[in-house]
């Protein structure tokens, strides 16, 4: 066991725990946001860098600082080692950089995003981002694909955080679903717009963390918090058959494995669960289902889960610095 | 005479072929560390030389050899990074075109010292006809008996294999190379762990350097403390310089580390003078992702010392005004270049080869370069020069893989020395969107 300390907290950790864990075993407002990392996925994280954390000191036997940020999903924890995250303002200048790298090229368009509401993009804005916009330029832009009947890519929404990409690898037997291309051209692909044909394919709906990979038995039927979440189950010989039914009224809408706290799915689920049975005579039902997440379908709005810091000003300023060096602003605060 | 350790023989006649090159004493360290000296002592001969990597960030490499994970008893491979990409930077393929029997030798002898029996050269796809002739050295090597079971009788074994690439520059960082080798798609890995304990296959790994592995023979010929005289402080040995730009004398050289930077700008035994008889206006000194300095900087440094070819003289002064070896890719720009049009182009070349993984990286070149397109096309805005420079912070050290870095190394540099530039660009579009339009100092008067 190591025992480290995190925003101030003592935690005692399993040894090869990562610091993302240990900081979740917390609990709480102290855990960095993940965009990219996602526990049942073998390899996941590392990508998106809104986990970047401060390591003080990197261990009780070697307490030397660590020169760069980490991202604290995939380090290890050593015995001793002390962390911040929402304590240090270069940790939140940096993470409010990141939710503006990831949205310069997003389209934006929650508005008519069917994952819009329960987005952990539109969580980490909302929780991290500042108002402003400095991107002037154009934005990327994909044509939409369907791959296979269910599932469509919308690839303008995508962060590339490669999560459905190790679930095509670890769950479906054939994988036809990468990565094309390099740099903010990348894009899913499914070598070449094949379908992706399998029982477990739909499983890439629910770990994308954005709108890029939607239902198309659910696309446009309604609002998610419209919509109430009941736990239910079935005796499935491909899954375990445990799934959230979401209802609008008496209709079953939407079909979802079921999630923690942190949107991880706690068991996948097949696409017979998930597309083909959506009356309520297939399910045996458990219950209403709690959305712990500060989200707008527990809350009907949005809720700042985050402890705002004494210094949260000087991390926005960051963003205002930039306008004021504009001459007409440089004028005006030599007349002031 | 300057001393040549790897470029004594690139202009001998046949020294490609197996026969000449061993007439010239080629393979006497084959001979040398395979039957006199055990792998430790090879290891410790490197690391009495004090070489360090020549891939760009100059790490020590009897250190990194040593680092190579001995006790799990997984096999051991050493990978030669030939994929030599960046802006600048053409002493690899010089080396390896001219004189191939180098890299093997030193592939055999470094090979033998980390107990691999398995070695690959991994080489930019788009240099094929270097390809072709490494293959023909290692075809004649294993004829010789240099390469394959029992090598001069004895009882080492090696394989060496060459193998092209794809042509992405990032498939030069070292963890995104070994991907490719694996044949997956070229993503640098997170770190740790380090290839030294899980690399190629998963098994412990050396990643290095043409240039560096072909120092090796010569090293184990002449004994480490023979090297270490050569150079100067830390930097020993010599170094091959690929020099471009506007010189007189583009070319690769080698040098002996500790050269100083003027006298290889102007002597003629080096590059010979800026062409046309023109000044020098900016350098920069280790291939397109360390920072640009401008002529007086390069020079000398802030205290007015001489600037030395050397690891330590070039980074004098940290990135406020000093730069980095790296590579060794050595451009030159005389008067007439545009500082905004040279950053947007190394910014283009970043964009276009980001491999795309973490986000800092995949939008912030895309952005960098959009931004900067928009400069130098006549419609940039005054605070776009700032946003660059927080973009640019953004990124740095944020990343999975230095690409990030050398993406932001550029464009904060060329602003932190060349901001009148950019300003001038903005503030006066119609002049300087007309073709060849450079900014002058005289401008700088009409400017303030
Ligand atoms: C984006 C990127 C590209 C690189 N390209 C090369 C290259 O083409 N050749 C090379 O030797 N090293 C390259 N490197 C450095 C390697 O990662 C590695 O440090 C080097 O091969 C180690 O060899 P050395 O210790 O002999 O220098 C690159 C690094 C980065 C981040
Ligand atoms: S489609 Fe979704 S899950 Fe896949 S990489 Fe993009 S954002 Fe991640
Ligand atoms: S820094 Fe750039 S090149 Fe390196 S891993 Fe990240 S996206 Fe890829
Ligand atoms: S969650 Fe850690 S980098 Fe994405």
């Amino acid at each position: 066991m190591a025992t480290i300390t995190f925003d101030g907290i003592e935690v005692e950790v399993p040894d090869n725990s990562t610091i993302l864990q240990a900081a979740r075993k917390i609990g709480g407002s102290v855990v960095p946001p993940a965009m990219c990392y996602y526990e049942p996925l073998k390899g996941s994280g590392g990508k998106c860098r809104a986990c970047l954390v401060k390591v003080t000191a990197g261990s009780a036997k070697d307490p030397r600082p660590m020169p760069k940020l980490v991202a604290s999903c995939i380090t290890p924890v050593q015995d001793g080692m002390i962390v911040e995250n929402t304590l240090n303002e270069e940790v939140l200048k940096t993470r409010k950089g990141i939710v503006e790298f990831l949205l310069i090229n997003h389209p934006l368009d929650c508005p008519i995003c069917d994952q819009a509401g329960e987005c952990d993009l539109q969580n980490f804005a909302f929780e991290h981002g500042t108002v402003a916009q400095r991107y002037e330029e154009e934005r990327r832009t994909y044509d939409m694909v369907d791959i296979g009947p269910y599932i469509k890519l919308h690839m303008n929404r995508c962060i590339l955080c490669y999560r459905c990409v190790y679930t095509a690898d670890q769950l479906t037997n054939k994988r036809v679903h990468g990565v094309l291309n390099r740099g903010d051209h990348s894009e899913i692909g499914t070598y070449i717009a094949n379908s992706i044909d399998n029982d477990f394919s739909g499983n890439v709906i629910d770990v994308c963390p954005v709108g890029a990979l939607t239902d198309k038995t659910f696309r446009f039927k309604n609002r998610v918090w419209f919509t109430k979440p009941v736990d239910a189950h079935r005796d499935c010989p491909t899954c375990s058959g445990k799934v959230v039914l979401w209802y609008r009224g008496a209709d079953v809408l939407r079909v979802t494995a079921r999630k923690n706290a942190y949107n991880e799915v706690e068991e996948f689920i097949c696409n017979t669960c998930r597309f083909d049975k959506k009356a309520t005579s297939d399910w045996v039902i458990d219950g209403p289902r709690k959305i712990d997440q500060a989200s707008v379908i527990s809350q009907n709005q949005y809720a700042q889960n985050t402890v705002i810091p004494a210094f949260t000003k000087t991390v926005t300023e960051g963003y205002t610095e930039v306008n004021d060096t504009l001459p007409e602003h440089k004028q005006l605060a030599a007349k002031n | 005479m300057a001393i040549k350790i790897l470029s004594e023989h690139f202009d001998t006649p046949g020294i490609e072929t197996l026969e000449v090159y061993r007439s010239k004493g080629g393979y006497r360290a084959v001979e040398k560390a395979l039957k006199t000296m055990s792998p430790d002592e090879v290891v410790e001969e490197v690391k009495k030389s004090g070489l360090r990597g020549r891939g760009g960030a100059g790490f020590p490499t009897g250190m990194k050899w040593s680092f190579i994970d001995k006790k799990s008893g997984n096999p051991r491979y050493l990978v030669c990074n030939a994929d030599e990409s960046e802006p600048g930077t053409f002493k690899d393929r010089h080396l390896m075109a001219k004189s191939p029997h180098s890299l093997v030798e030193g592939m055999i002898v470094s090979s033998y010292a980390l107990g691999a029996n398995l070695s690959y050269i991994y080489i930019r796809g788009e240099l094929l006809y270097v390809l072709r002739i490494l293959e023909k050295a290692i075809a004649e090597a294993y004829a010789a008996g240099l390469l394959g079971k029992n090598i001069m009788g004895t009882g080492y074994d090696l394989d060496l294999f060459v193998t092209p690439g794809g042509g992405a520059y990032i498939c030069g960082e070292e963890t995104a190379l070994i991907e490719s080798l694996e044949g997956k798609r070229g993503n640098p890995r997170n770190k740790p762990p380090f290839p030294a304990v899980k690399g190629l296959w998963q098994n412990p790994t050396v990643v290095n350097n043409v240039e560096t592995i072909a120092a090796v023979p010569w090293i184990v010929n002449n004994t480490g403390d023979e090297y270490a005289k050569i150079g100067i402080g830390r930097s020993t040995g010599t170094k091959l310089i690929s020099a471009c730009g506007h010189l007189n004398k583009p070319g690769v050289y080698e040098i002996e580390l500790g050269l100083p930077v003027e006298e290889f700008l102007y002597s003629d035994e080096y590059c010979g003078g800026i062409w046309k008889g023109r000044k020098l206006k900016a350098v920069v000194a280790g291939g397109s992702s360390v920072p640009i300095l401008p002529a007086e900087l390069i020079l000398k440094t802030v205290n007015g010392e001489n600037r030395l070819m050397s690891y330590e003289s070039l980074s004098d002064g940290g990135f406020a005004t000093g730069t980095m070896l790296g590579s060794g890719g050595f451009i030159a720009y005389d008067e007439t270049s545009c500082i905004v049009r040279n950053t947007w182009n190394f910014s283009r070349f970043y964009h276009h080869e980001s491999c795309g993984q973490c986000s800092p990286c995949r939008e912030g070149t895309g952005w960098m370069e959009k931004v900067l397109h928009r400069i130098e096309n006549g419609h940039g805005s005054m605070h776009d020069i700032d946003l660059l420079v927080d973009v640019a912070k953004k990124i740095e050290g944020n990343t999975i893989c230095p690409l990030g870095d050398a993406a932001a190394w550029p464009v904060a540099s060329a602003i932190r020395h060349f901001r009148h530039e950019f300003e001038w660009h903005i503030q006066h579009p119609a002049e300087a969107t007309k073709p060849g339009a450079v900014y002058k100092p005289e401008f700088a008067a009409v400017t303030a």
